[in-house]
């Protein structure tokens, strides 16, 4: 009986969504006095090495080139091999990447109830496990219960801290059989210009700001990137900024576009629409820039600054920039 | 090839969400429904326009839920799809996704084409557990599709940037923003969708609920916004850094 994690292939680099899973793990074999093994695709051993600290008591070490982060179905079998070699009860993955599709895909070959997207540490009732997520696009949470022999839980980026254990496991090399045949095949892979220059991805970003329509076209961007840039922030915007193509579509965030839990969301020109709302008000503070002191946003948000953006952004950069020296 | 597109049912996006029972269901009084805005205007139009295009012979929407969701079923006919099935019963997402495949596997479906999640549960569960019960290939968000014969192939954002990708059916793809633009329907489609057919199934047995939703909490809102002047904006950073934290 123990707790499996799933530690996705990543370029051979671990991702940061993937400690907090492992660190989830950790809490939970606590909670129900077992252990945990990470189960690590295609993983370096300096990313091991970080999955170790985060609280792993085993590591099944898969080093398979040909197992790609487009096959979902190889993916599965990988994890129900480790499932049943670790006879693991509870499996965690990091709502994140390739997670968010391998785990349903698991959890059907093992009739396991499954919940996708926890925000807290579960509450442990006897073969129950009391699992907490947001529901109706952030509006509210919900907690849910499971009681299957095998459970599923995948995890929503930055929902946790990162815990430090300091622990020497076992690293054992694992080679479970799966079928590549006739499967989903990558042909190419286009990195993001942004991403390219070390833009920061946003489902993962610990500081967001994002741009709306107040800023009237595509040629005044400049201003938010170069706040994000002074940051280290990732940046996303509304959704008619994404339909215009003013931006690209993977920065739209809210009830049709991206949900996401920045520590960090800096608003500007962005009305606050229910719907914009709805995909970022997981945010732990909200910043919002606004030349209307009716816009609905003000009432959303923690710090609110009233003024025309082209004129406010520029001054705030500059003041980041100071406390960054 | 015959096209499954499942369809869920949601509250608008501008319902008010709230709770009755002591916070164990949600309160459906005065709520407008709609269908899932990713399965209507992404997966369902992009399985409209491959028929259109000759690549696919029949577009099929499926739904797991009551009589009362018919309504729902009618408007994706009046966009256009061929035929409907309700398989009549209620659940979780193991239990909707094992109907549906179910269903896709005794009626010879090799593409199924739906959204990439719902936003009233926003788990993205379906598509995998689909899948997964079929034992068939998988592609999550999916921006693009293309049918060639035999091969599909389709885009995907990923890790910041774009993967390029093929798969030969059959397939489950779920749909995410780009792969098509919505539709609204008109007076000939609502008025053709009224007599299409829409066939109403026993659920199988196979597929039991698994999860419970044991309450529901309304979102908190914010406390008072602390207002800083445009001359101030050092204020704001010492803020920022001191008292939330956050950088
Ligand atoms: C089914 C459905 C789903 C939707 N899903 C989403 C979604 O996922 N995400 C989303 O974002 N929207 C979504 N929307 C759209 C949403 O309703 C709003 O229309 C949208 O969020 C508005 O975008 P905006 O705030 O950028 O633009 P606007 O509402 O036009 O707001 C622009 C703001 O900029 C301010 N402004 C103007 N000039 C300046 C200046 N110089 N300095 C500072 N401020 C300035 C204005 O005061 C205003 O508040 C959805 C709508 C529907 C119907």
């Amino acid at each position: 009986m123990s707790v499996l994690v799933y530690i996705e292939p990543h370029k051979g680099n671990i991702k940061k969504t993937s400690l907090e899973a492992v660190s989830y793990a950790n809490k939970l074999a606590e909670l129900i006095s077992s252990n945990v093994t990470a189960l690590a695709i295609n993983i370096s051993d300096e990313g091991l090495k970080a999955i170790a600290n985060a609280g792993a008591d085993k590591i099944l070490s898969v080093n398979n080139e040909s197992l790609s982060a487009t096959n979902i179905k190889a993916l599965a079998e990988v994890v129900n091999s480790a499932i049943k070699e670790e006879n693991a009860t509870t499996i965690i993955f990091a709502a994140d990447g390739t997670g968010s599709s391998v785990a349903p895909y698991v959890a059907a070959k093992q009739k396991a109830g499954i919940i996708a997207g926890t925000i807290d540490f579960p509450i442990i009732d006897g073969n129950k496990l009391i699992v907490q997520k947001n529901v109706f696009s952030g509006k509210a949470t919900a907690l849910y219960s499971v009681d299957t022999a095998i459970k599923i839980i995948t995890l929503t980026p930055n929902s946790i801290q990162i815990s430090n254990t300091k622990r020497s496991p076992n690293v054992i090399s694992f080679a479970p059989t799966f079928d590549a045949a006739n499967g989903v095949v990558l042909k190419s892979f286009k990195i993001d210009e942004d991403i390219a220059k070390g833009g920061i991805p946003l489902a993962d970003a610990e500081l967001v700001v994002s741009g709306g329509r107040g800023l009237k076209g595509p040629e005044n961007w400049g201003i938010v990137e170069d706040l994000a840039h002074a940051l280290g922030a990732a940046t996303a915007c509304s959704r008619p900024v994404a339909d215009a193509d003013w931006r690209p579509h993977h920065e739209h965030v809210g009830q049709t576009g991206l949900a996401i839990r920045p520590n960090l969301y800096i608003a500007i020109g962005i009305s606050g629409a229910i719907q914009h709302l709805a995909g970022v008000n997981g945010s732990k503070t909200i910043v919002v820039i606004n030349n209307d002191p009716e816009a609905p946003f003000f009432k959303n948000a923690d710090y609110g600054i009233l003024g025309d953006a082209f004129k406010v952004v520029p001054k705030l950069t500059e003041a980041i920039k100071k406390l960054r020296i | 090839m015959k096209i499954l597109v499942p369809i869920s049912q949601v509250p608008d996006t501008t319902a008010k969400i709230s709770f009755i029972n002591n916070d164990t269901t949600f309160n459906n009084a005065g709520v407008t429904f709609i269908i899932n805005p990713y399965d209507e205007w992404y997966a369902l139009v992009r399985a409209l326009e491959l028929k259109e295009a000759g690549k696919a012979e029949k577009v099929t929407v499926i739904h797991v839920g009551p009589t009362e969701n018919e309504p729902t079923i009618r408007k994706a006919l009046a966009i256009g799809a061929d035929d409907a099935v309700r398989i009549d019963g209620d659940g979780d997402s193991s239990f909707v996704a094992g109907q549906i495949a179910d269903y896709a596997q005794k009626n010879d479906y090799s593409l199924i084409l739906l959204g990439k999640e719902t936003i009233s549960y926003n788990s993205a569960a379906t598509a995998g557990l689909v899948a997964g019960f079929l034992d068939w290939n998988f592609v999550p968000y999916a921006t693009k599709l293309d049918v060639n014969g035999n091969t599909i192939s389709l885009e995907q954002e990923m890790d910041g940037g774009v993967n390029q990708l093929s798969s030969p059916l059959p397939l489950v793809v779920s749909a995410a923003k780009g792969m098509a633009l919505q539709r609204i329907p008109n007076m000939r489609g609502i008025m053709a969708a009224r007599t299409k057919p829409l066939q109403v199934v026993t659920p199988s047995t196979d597929f039991p609920v698994y999860t419970k939703v044991e309450s529901y909490t309304p979102a908190k809102g914010r406390t008072a916004c602390v207002m800083i002047s445009e001359d101030n904006i050092d204020e704001l950073v010492d803020l920022l850094h001191t008292k939330a934290k956050v950088i």
